[in-house]
């Protein structure tokens, strides 16, 4: 049920961020939503694309450090106080999240959420049987 | 295995009688010869036989550098130009090259100290030595050829550069000796693997890598990477080029000098004055059999120490440790002495750190600071910025503790830090610019 993201090391010089997203581009892989983490000397570029078998060979190639993360994606009611139910949950069963952002789309009424955990499959566990919808990854390269 | 069994297992006794003797001859050849040591040597009041014991040496004068720039080109040569067979000539990365000339017996003697070396090494006639140190007015390439065909090898005058073909030169020709700097020897390694070609299938066996100091963590780094048995050569033009000293096979535990042909000494490099066995300082040496340029106590300001124990090999030579540096690559930083291989073996001894790495030296509100690039490689990489920075710390807490200077770790991406074809640059420091 997770979703694969991949996750770019990248210096912060001028250039880099757009040098990534053309070699995606040219590729012909989609990029379905991502994240940048910064610090003063680097970033780390959390994409999820259509294809990411692809987009981490392409990068590899032209020399970028490429790594592949669990993330999990979560359906969350578009209404005052949805994020915070799932945190409640999720805190009650002691699982951390590492980090998390917003998907560009929407599933129907409802938004999306990405997250990571340092427990992936014990939140996954977590958040099913408290009747969270988790979005499995194929559902969210093509949505 | 040893090429002249006879010279290199000299008891210590007839070793320094010998050592004595030719020193005499080499004082006396000079004196007559040499305006420079003829002045020199009068002033310190000393004649060729005035010399009655090693212990004299240290009456003798230093020789400097800078007593070879003013030279330039051809003042220090003892011998007429019609006797000069070869020339070299160093680098010269400041100023005038320093500027070296060979007799016909200078080349066989340096051929001889070469093919004794690579036997040291572990290398022997049948192998095929793939010579990657530069041909030229550098010594690297012609020393270790010539001391290659003395010894009976087959050798590849490849010198330096155009890493591909020399990866398919000895994929192809079955290279079971290579010989380069150690850095180069990383990124070939490293061009290797991008061909999708593994070390570990070439038919290497042993690395002879010189003429930039290197760390005990990266020796394991090359020999896990390259599969072989990686051994440290020393030499320096000034003296002779490579195989003034190397490891043997056996101990890899302090490089034997040739002592039949130098003398060396160790010395505090301020007040000049000779350390004992085991104290580190820098190397001088006295070249004793030397005809077209002879020097007396060369200041190379190489910093190691010396220990005239015996060898589990069986040479009677004097070893050298592992250069800790030169005297002139030394940082000082905040008042505080560093060596880049000081820092490099904290790097490699940090799991997943590559050996790339530069240290940038700056002076900011006049104060210095050092700051340590490395790259980050998959093996390193972490999607959470946390750990990346605990990376960071970890690596300058550690230079910290060990070298007592504080300094700046910056993660930079892969292949960023230029590299070397020759010797690599370690160090770029920009204090004297502004």
């Amino acid at each position: 049920m997770h979703v694969e993201q991949i996750s770019i090391f990248i210096e912060n010089k001028f250039g880099r961020l757009a040098e990534v997203t053309r070699i995606l581009g040219d590729a012909g892989v989609n990029i379905r939503t991502l994240s940048l983490a910064d610090t003063s000397d680097f970033g780390i570029l959390r994409l999820i694309v259509n294809d990411t078998e692809k987009a981490r060979t392409v990068l590899k190639e032209r020399g970028f450090t490429v790594s592949k993360t669990e993330v999990v994606a979560v359906e969350i009611p578009d209404r005052p106080g949805g994020l915070a139910d799932i945190l409640q949950v999720l805190d009650a069963d002691g699982i951390n999240v590492e980090y998390m952002y917003a998907f560009v789309e929407r599933c129907g009424e409802n938004a999306v959420m990405i997250f990571r955990f340092d427990e992936t499959q014990k939140a996954i566990t977590t958040l099913t049987s408290k009747n969270f919808n988790v979005l499995p990854g194929n559902r969210l390269y093509s949505m | 295995m040893f090429f002249n069994e006879e010279f290199e297992t000299l008891p210590r006794e007839a070793l320094e009688a010998l050592q004595l003797k030719r020193l005499k001859a080499m004082v006396a050849r000079v004196e007559k010869s040499v305006p420079f040591y003829k002045e020199a040597l009068a002033k310190a009041g000393v004649t060729a036989d005035s010399i009655q014991s090693l212990k004299d040496l240290q009456r003798l004068p230093f020789t400097y550098k800078q007593d070879m720039r003013d030279s330039y080109p051809y003042n220090l040569f003892a011998v007429p130009m019609e006797d000069i067979v070869r020339i070299h000539a160093s680098s010269g990365t400041t100023g005038k090259p320093t500027v070296v000339g060979y007799t016909k017996k200078d080349i066989e003697t340096w051929s001889e100290l070469m093919a004794r070396s690579f036997m040291a090494a572990g290398v022997h006639k049948g192998d095929i030595i793939h010579n990657s140190y530069g041909y030229g007015l550098f010594t690297g390439g012609l020393g270790a050829h010539y001391g290659a065909e003395r010894l009976g090898a087959s050798v590849i005058p490849m010198s330096g550069g155009n890493t591909k073909k020399q990866i398919m030169i000895m994929q192809d020709f079955g290279s079971t000796v290579l010989t380069c700097t150690p850095s180069y020897s990383l990124f070939m390694a490293e061009a290797a693997k991008e061909e999708g070609i593994d070390f570990r299938d070439l038919k290497l066996r042993v690395g002879i890598f010189g003429a930039e100091p290197w760390s005990e963590e990266m020796r394991r780094d090359i020999e896990g990477k390259l599969n072989l048995s990686a051994v440290d050569i020393y030499g320096l033009s000034e003296i002779m080029g490579p195989g003034v000293a190397i490891e043997c096979c056996q101990a890899k535990k302090g490089l034997h000098i040739w002592e039949d042909h130098f003398i060396p000494e160790i010395i505090n490099p301020e007040t000049c004055e000779v350390l004992p066995e085991g104290q580190m300082g820098e190397l001088v040496i006295t070249t004793i059999t030397k005809e077209g340029i002879p020097l007396i106590r060369y200041r190379t300001r190489d910093i190691t120490s010396i220990t005239y124990e015996p060898c589990v090999c069986g040479r009677t030579h004097a070893r050298i440790a592992r250069m800790s540096g030169r005297s002139d690559d030394m940082l000082i930083i905040r008042g505080v002495n560093v060596f880049p291989s000081q820092i490099e073996a904290i790097l490699m001894g940090v799991e997943g750190v590559e050996p790339h790495y530069v240290l940038i030296v700056e002076r900011k509100d006049n104060l210095d600071t050092l700051e340590v690039q490395v790259e980050v490689g998959e093996n390193l990489f972490s999607d959470e910025i946390k750990h990346l920075q605990a990376l960071s710390a970890k690596i300058e807490k550690q230079i910290k503790e060990m070298l007592g200077v504080t300094c700046r770790v910056r993660l930079v991406e892969p292949k960023s830090i230029t590299r070397s074809e020759g010797k690599a640059k370690r160090v770029i420091d920009n204090r004297n610019k502004a």
